[in-house]
């Protein structure tokens, strides 16, 4: 059964490395959800994390042929148990005097902070793991989105 | 002591044992050629007509000799022009290592004259790729990629070079190979528990791939058959590595395999699948391959476990030392039962008629095979004379029969017959070929002339591209949609205008005298031989089908 999966792939920092990684899943059929690329504490190498909806045999297949490229340096699977993943949503929402102050009190109940308000719109931030983000999206559905925007799954094993 | 890049290339090939490049001049290569003046003596070089028939030739030079085929193209077109050919090579795990020039670091990314992003172009058919632009790490590259290429499951790797690297000076001092990275490590509990599958098994059979050829584990399969009276398929990348000395080898399987070794998989009760993928040309259906049966794999590639077929237990592991593990785990017996109710399916296979007015393909295949023995190095290119070659050939030694299996590129053939030539000049080569075939590359038979390369050239001339007749013949209603070739080509002018001597002939009696005069000479030759236009390779099961939808005339 298809489940979403979070996977964190250690490279080697070298130019091409995230087209090796990003072309192998395209080659192979697999579509990414979310990646983000960022530093490590060692300059050499690069942790690339990535979701995907994979069954039991694609993760397998995905992790060996991940494996197999030479800038490859390690692969894991992150779980929700083990590890702590986070994304962050900008979201700018139309809103009108009346609107206003439920939106900031959903927004607080979700300890989301509001980093730009007009008198047509506000933007508000919000840090969490992605099912947070899913459920404050899906509560604020009846008010006006003009859109949004969130970072991906970045995750730390405990 | 300090060199220039260029020399720096041509040292490290030394050191890493190069002695024969494929390769053809141009602007961003040229000081590469420029240092190999000074080398003529220790590196044979071979230039091709077009670049793919480098590839092709460095490719078959790989696969019959075991050593990494190496080949230099220009920039630009001369680097787009490799990539059938490395394409070729990386489907069937053949070790090349690929140098392209590219142009100099301060036109890079301008669309400069013959520039071409090949690192972003070959990414997908090689298993690594490097864009050197610092002299420094020219020589370290180069080491790695051979390392690469050898390490593991082989494939070619590239190396793009930009021409002022090429030029700059730094030092250098002989280095010798990198190691191989180590292969997969495996537990002895995994070895204990195939060893189980193999010994409960009461009818098992081996599925041999071209792993066991890359691995060189004909011994140690071939003890594995006869310890446990095991039968064994093979597919066309094994074609050699078991052959019809064999009691225990069935024959090819899949689409145009034996009916015997097909309906043995379909019977068996354990498949023991060895460096091979469950290719679609082997394993048709996926999801009735062998239904009633368990499978175990071995394969040096984590990755091709569950890729195609799901199986039941896996050893990730060079075939070889896995094999070696295995083998005294195993219990000696004899299958009996099984090996007579296979021999009862033997007595349905499929038997070609014989034809003396109108030569058949299988007749002149076994004719030539039996004429040139067992050291016969033989060739094909892709399509119906490919299938009939890899029925017919007989091949009884490993890296005896060279194919384009998992690519399937047609044009494959000539480069390869003149690399397998120049990496073992005492044995023969053959190339088998046909009329669509020949025509995409027959270009690389002035190469042949030219290094005066001794091939010979038997061209299965039905005057259409047979294999996809074949399928419009059987699948597609006989509309045969552009694929009868009408013109009236004339091979033997065609080989005087190259330089080469040429035949045509068309019955049993002609076509031995054309090969006996043929082996006289002492360049490249071309035999045309006319084989009827309908003539099908049977038996064949169509894509996607099972044995039961087998077509045997």
């Amino acid at each position: 059964m298809k489940k979403m999966r979070v996977l964190s792939i250690l490279v080697k920092n070298n130019a091409g490395t995230l087209t090796r990684v990003a072309g192998l899943f395209a080659r192979r059929g697999y579509n990414i959800d979310t990646l983000t690329v960022s530093a490590t504490k060692d300059h050499r190498f690069s942790k690339i994390t990535l979701t995907a909806e994979l069954d039991d045999i694609m993760l397998g297949q995905l992790m060996s042929q991940t494996a197999k490229l030479q800038e490859v340096v390690s692969i894991e699977e992150l779980f929700d148990h083990n590890s702590v993943l986070r994304e962050i949503l900008l979201v700018k929402v139309a809103v009108t005097h009346e609107c206003r102050s439920k939106l900031i009190e959903i927004a607080t109940v979700y300890k989301g902070v509001v980093v730009d308000l007009s008198r047509e719109s506000m933007i508000i931030e919000l840090t969490g793991k992605p099912q947070k983000i899913d459920a404050f999206i899906s509560v604020i559905d009846n008010f006006d989105i003009i859109n949004f925007c969130r970072t991906g799954v970045t995750a730390v094993q405990r | 002591m300090k060199y220039t890049g260029a020399e720096i290339i041509i040292k490290t090939l030394l050191d890493e044992g190069v002695d024969t490049i494929f390769g053809y001049p141009g602007g961003t290569v040229i000081d590469i050629y420029n240092a190999l003046y000074d080398y003529q003596d220790q590196i044979r070089h071979i230039r091709p007509s077009h670049e793919q028939g480098g590839v092709h030739a460095a490719d078959g030079y790989a696969r019959s000799t075991g050593k990494t085929g190496v080949c230099i193209a220009t920039s630009g077109p001369g680097a787009t022009n490799t990539i059938t050919g490395i394409a070729t090579a990386f489907m069937d795990s053949i070790p090349l290592v690929c140098i392209t020039g590219n142009v100099a670091s301060h036109l890079i990314g301008k669309d400069a004259f013959q520039e071409i992003d090949i690192y972003g172009v070959t990414m997908s058919v090689t298993k690594h790729n490097f864009m050197v632009s610092d002299v420094a790490e020219l020589q370290n590259t180069i080491r790695k990629a051979f390392s690469i290429a050898n390490s593991g499951r082989k494939a070619p790797v590239l190396i793009d070079i930009q021409k002022d690297v090429m030029q700059s000076m730094y030092n250098y001092k002989s280095k010798p190979s990198l190691p191989l990275s180590e292969t997969p490590r495996f537990e002895q509990s995994g070895i204990k528990k195939l060893s189980e599958y193999i010994n409960n098994a009461k009818k098992p059979i081996i599925y041999a791939g071209g792993g066991v050829n890359s691995a060189n584990a004909s011994t140690e399969l071939r003890e594995l058959m006869n310890k446990a009276d095991i039968p064994a398929v093979n597919t066309i990348m094994t074609i050699g590595v078991l052959g019809p000395l064999d009691q225990l080898n069935l024959g090819m399987v899949g689409m145009h395999g034996k009916n015997s070794s097909n309906f043995a998989i379909e019977n068996s009760d354990l498949v023991i699948a060895l460096g091979t993928r469950f290719s679609d040309r082997v394993a048709l259906n996926t999801k009735h391959f062998a239904p009633d049966a368990k499978i175990v794999q071995v394969d040096i590639d984590a990755s091709e476990m569950n890729k195609n077929v799901i199986v039941d237990y896996a050893v990730v592991g060079d075939v070889k030392e896995v094999l070696t593990e295995l083998l005294p785990l195993i219990d000696a017996k004899k299958r009996q039962a099984w090996l007579e109710q296979i021999a009862e399916l033997q007595k349905d296979d499929y038997q070609a008629p014989c034809c003396e007015e109108q030569i058949k393909p299988h007749q002149l295949i076994s004719y030539v095979v039996n004429e040139l023995g067992e050291d016969l190095i033989v060739v094909t290119d892709v399509g119906q004379h490919q299938m009939w070659t890899a029925q017919y050939c007989a091949r009884t030694k490993p890296r005896t029969f060279l194919t384009s299996g998992g690519l399937g590129t047609m044009g494959f053939g000539f480069g390869a017959a003149i690399g397998a030539k120049v990496g073992n000049p005492d044995k023969p080569v053959v190339l088998f070929t046909g009329d669509g075939s020949f025509t995409m590359n027959m270009n690389e038979l002035k190469t042949a002339v030219d290094h005066n390369i001794k091939t010979t050239t038997i061209i299965l001339n039905n005057h259409t591209l047979g294999m996809v007749r074949q399928w419009q013949n059987l699948l597609y209603n006989k509309r045969f949609s552009q694929t009868d070739i009408n013109h009236s080509f004339d091979y033997v002018k065609l080989a005087e205008a190259f330089g080469a001597k040429g035949y045509s002939c068309k019955t049993v009696d002609e076509f031995k005298a054309a090969f006996a005069d043929s082996q006289k000479q002492d360049g490249p030759v071309i035999i045309e031989v006319l084989i009827d236009q309908d003539e099908l390779v049977l038996p064949m099961i169509p894509a996607g089908g099972t044995v039961e939808d087998i077509i045997m005339e």
